[in-house]
C-alpha cells in the first residue's frame, strides 16, 4: 500500500510543530498529505431548541470559518511547496474522528501534535494524543 | 463576566420591574385580576373540561379523547409503541447517523430537547396528587396511560418531521400548526380551510398554553417549593415570590432575548444530571425497603381493579391515573412535535420512533419512580391540596433520606426553568405562525412571557393558572382532529420504512456496522 500521511490541526498556529513536521516529511517524496481539522462536537449534547433550530445554519457557517480561516490557506502553502495536500473538516470527537477519516482515506500514519496539557488534566480528560494511539489501526506519531 | 452582559441583565430587570411594578405596588390587584378574568377563565375551563358523569365520576370528554386517540394509534399501527421500541433504541444511540452529516442535530439531541420540556413538575408534584386521590392503584393506569402515549407521540413527531418549514438560510420549523394547515391541504383541497382553522386554534391554545402550564405554574409551584424547604411561613423569601420571579424572568430573558446560550447550556447539561439524581434516590429508597416492595407492588395491582373508599370506585382510580399521565407527558397535546422537528433525517418516521422514548421515559420511569416511592413510604394521603403536590413528593423522600428536599428543591426549580425555555420556544414558533417572522413581534411574545413569569410566582391566581392548564389541554382538540385525517400518510411512510428496515436496506455506520 502506497503512503499517505494524516495531519491533525487544531487551529492555526497551535499545530505548527505537527504540520512542518509531516510537511518535511511530505516534500520532495511524492508522499500525498491529508490535513484534517475535526470541530469538536458530540451527537449526545443537550440543547435548547433554539439551538436545534438553527444547527444546520451553525454547522454552515463553523465549515466556512473552519476552511477560510484554517485547512484553505495551510493547502494552498503546501501546494505551493509542491506537496499534494488535501484538506479535510469533520465534526465530531477528535480522536474519534482522526482515526475514522484515517481508515477512510486509507492514511498509512496519522501525525498530531502534543495539546501540553498537565498530567492530571490528561488523566483526568484523556488527551486526543492518548485516545488516538490506543484506537488507531495505523502508526501515530506524537510530535512535541 | 463581560459588562455588556452586566447591562443586558439590568435593562432587562429594569424593564420587567416596571411593566410588573403596577402588579405589586397593589396588595389587592391580584384579587381583582382573578375577579377580572374569572368569568371568561372560567368559561373556557368549563368547555375544554366538559364532563359527562360514568359510574359517579366525572369524566372530563378531553381526557376520554386523549386516551382513545392513543389507543386508536396503538391499534392502527400494530403496537408500534412495542414493535419500534428497539429500533428506536438504534436510532438514538446513532447506529444510523452518518458520518457526513456529523454537527447536524441527531435524534438523540432532538429527543434530549423535547424531553427537557417534558420531565416537570407534572412528574413530582402530578404524580403524588394522583397517588393521593386514587390511591397506589393509580400508578398502574397512569404506566398504562404512558405505554398507549407512545403511540400519540410516534404519530404527531412523525407528521412534525414530514410536514416542517425548510427555510433558504437553513433554519427548520415545524409543528401542529404545519401540518395540520400543510397536511391537510394535501390529502384534500376540501381540507384546506378546515387545516387552516385548526392550525390557527392550535397556535392560539398553544401560546395560552405557554403562558400559563408552562410558564407560570412553573414558577408558581418552584417558588412553593422554595418558601417550603427555607423555612415555609416563616421564610425570609415567603413574601417575596416577585423577587423569586424576576430573577428567573432574567435569567430566561437572557437566554431567549439575550440569545446568552451558555446559561442554556448549563442548565441543559444540570437537567439530565438532576433527573438521573433523581431517580437513583427514588431507587435508592426502594432499594432501603425492600421488604415492603411486593406489598407495594400488590397495592398497586388490586388498587388497580378494586378501589375501596376511594371516589368513584374504578373509574376514579383510573381517572386519577390517565390524567396525570396525559398531564406530564403531553401526548396527543402537539407541543413534543414542535421540539422534535428540527431533526436531521429525510425519513421522517424515524423521529416519530424515537419520540416513542419521551412518554416513556417520561411516565413509565419517572412518573412510576415517584409513585413507588409515595406508595412504599406511606405518605400518600387521600385529603392532599392538589396544589400541595410538590410538599407532598418532598415528604416522602424526606422520610428516608432527610436531606432530600434541598436537592428536590434544585431539581425543581431547574426542571422548571428548563420547561420554560422549551415552552417559550413553543409558544414563539405558535406566535410567529399567527403575526410573522419579525424582531418586533419576537421581542413582545418574549417580554409578554417574561412579564408573565413574575406575575406567575407573585401571585396566587387560581382561576388564571385553571385557564392555562384548559388551554394546554384545549391543543389536543385540533391536534388530534387533524391528525385522524392524517392516518393514512403516516402508515404509508410507517410501511415503506419497516419495509426497507426489514430487508436490511438502512446502512449502519460506524462501530454498529460491524455490530449488525
Amino acid at each position: 500500500m502506497s503512503e499517505k500521511l494524516l495531519v491533525g490541526i487544531d487551529c492555526s498556529n497551535c499545530s505548527n510543530r505537527a504540520l512542518q513536521y509531516a510537511s518535511g516529511r511530505a516534500e520532495n517524496t511524492q508522499i500525498p498529505l491529508l490535513v484534517v481539522h475535526v470541530i469538536d462536537w458530540s451527537p449526545f449534547s443537550f440543547n435548547t431548541p433554539q439551538e436545534n433550530e438553527e444547527r444546520h445554519k451553525r454547522r454552515e457557517a463553523e465549515l466556512q470559518r473552519a476552511h477560510t480561516e484554517i485547512i484553505d490557506p495551510l493547502v494552498s502553502a503546501l501546494r505551493e511547496k509542491g506537496i499534494a495536500a488535501e484538506g479535510v473538516i469533520r465534526h465530531g470527537h477528535p480522536a474519534e474522528t482522526l482515526n475514522a477519516v484515517a481508515q477512510e482515506l486509507d492514511a498509512t500514519n496519522i501525525i498530531i501534535g502534543k495539546t501540553g496539557s498537565s498530567r492530571i488534566k490528561s488523566q483526568l480528560f484523556g488527551s486526543v494524543a492518548n485516545t488516538l494511539v490506543q484506537i488507531s489501526k495505523v502508526p501515530v506519531t506524537v510530535v512535541p | 463576566m463581560p459588562r455588556k452582559l452586566i447591562g443586558h441583565c439590568i435593562a432587562l430587570a429594569v424593564t420587567l420591574l416596571t411593566l410588573s411594578l403596577p402588579v405589586m405596588a397593589n396588595d389587592g390587584i391580584d384579587t381583582r385580576i382573578n375577579e377580572a378574568v374569572k368569568p371568561f377563565a372560567d368559561t373556557v375551563a368549563t368547555l375544554v373540561f366538559v364532563s359527562f358523569p360514568v359510574a359517579g365520576v366525572q369524566i372530563p370528554f378531553v381526557l376520554v379523547w386523549l386516551i382513545f386517540a392513543a389507543t386508536l394509534f396503538t391499534f392502527y399501527f400494530r403496537f408500534i409503541n412495542f414493535r419500534a421500541f428497539r429500533h428506536g433504541f438504534q436510532l438514538v444511540r446513532g447506529d444510523y447517523n452518518d458520518p457526513t452529516s456529523a454537527g447536524e442535530v441527531t435524534h438523540f439531541q432532538a429527543l434530549a430537547t423535547a424531553l427537557s420540556g417534558t420531565v416537570g413538575l407534572g412528574n413530582i408534584a402530578g404524580v403524588a396528587v394522583a397517588v393521593s386521590l386514587g390511591g397506589p392503584g393509580a400508578t398502574f393506569w397512569m404506566i398504562l396511560a404512558g405505554l398507549l402515549g407512545m403511540s400519540s407521540k410516534f404519530v404527531e413527531c412523525t407528521l412534525g418531521v414530514k410536514y416542517r418549514n425548510e427555510y433558504t438560510d437553513g433554519t427548520v420549523s415545524g409543528g401542529p400548526m404545519y401540518y395540520l394547515s400543510k397536511g391537510l391541504a394535501e390529502r384534500s383541497p376540501k381540507l384546506k380551510t378546515l387545516g387552516k382553522v385548526l392550525a390557527v386554534l392550535f397556535a392560539v391554545f398553544c401560546i395560552g398554553g405557554s403562558f400559563g402550564g408552562g410558564n407560570m405554574f412553573q414558577a408558581n409551584q418552584s417558588f412553593v417549593q422554595l418558601v417550603s424547604v427555607t423555612g415555609g411561613e416563616s421564610s425570609w423569601l415567603a413574601d417575596k415570590g416577585w423577587l423569586f420571579g424576576l430573577v428567573i424572568a432574567v435569567l430566561v430573558g437572557l437566554v431567549v432575548i439575550g440569545g446568552i446560550q451558555s446559561i442554556a447550556k448549563v442548565t441543559s447539561k444540570i437537567v439530565p444530571l438532576m433527573a438521573v439524581i433523581y431517580v437513583t434516590a427514588g431507587l435508592v429508597i426502594v432499594f432501603m425497603n425492600l421488604a415492603e416492595v411486593p406489598t407495594a407492588f400488590m397495592a398497586i395491582f388490586t388498587g388497580a381493579f378494586s378501589a375501596e373508599g376511594i371516589s368513584g370506585g374504578v373509574i376514579g382510580v383510573l381517572f386519577q391515573g390517565f390524567k396525570r399521565a396525559s398531564f406530564s407527558n403531553e401526548a396527543g397535546i402537539g407541543s413534543a412535535a414542535i421540539a422534535h422537528s428540527a431533526v436531521k433525517t429525510n425519513r421522517p418516521v424515524t423521529e416519530g420512533f424515537v419520540a416513542l422514548y419521551e412518554p416513556f421515559v417520561d411516565t413509565v420511569v419517572v412518573c412510576t419512580i415517584t409513585a413507588l416511592v409515595i406508595v412504599i413510604t406511606g405518605t400518600w394521603n387521600p385529603s392532599v391540596d392538589p396544589s400541595q403536590g410538590v410538599a407532598l413528593t418532598s415528604m416522602a423522600f424526606e422520610s428516608s433520606i432527610s436531606w432530600f428536599p434541598w436537592v428536590l428543591t434544585v431539581a425543581v426549580v431547574l426542571f422548571a426553568f428548563s420547561t420554560m425555555i422549551s415552552w417559550s420556544y413553543y409558544g414563539l414558533k405558535a406566535w410567529t405562525y399567527l403575526f410573522g417572522e419579525s424582531m418586533i413581534t419576537d421581542v413582545v411574545y418574549k417580554l409578554l412571557f417574561l412579564f408573565f413569569i413574575v406575575v406567575g410566582s407573585s401571585m396566587q391566581l387560581g382561576s388564571v393558572i385553571d385557564f392555562s392548564d384548559a388551554m394546554i389541554f384545549a391543543m389536543a382538540f385540533p391536534n388530534i382532529l387533524g391528525i385522524y385525517f392524517l392516518l393514512p400518510v403516516v402508515k404509508k411512510e410507517l410501511d415503506e420504512y419497516w419495509a426497507d428496515y426489514k430487508a436490511g436496506k438502512l446502512k449502519k455506520f460506524g462501530k454498529a456496522a460491524n455490530r449488525a
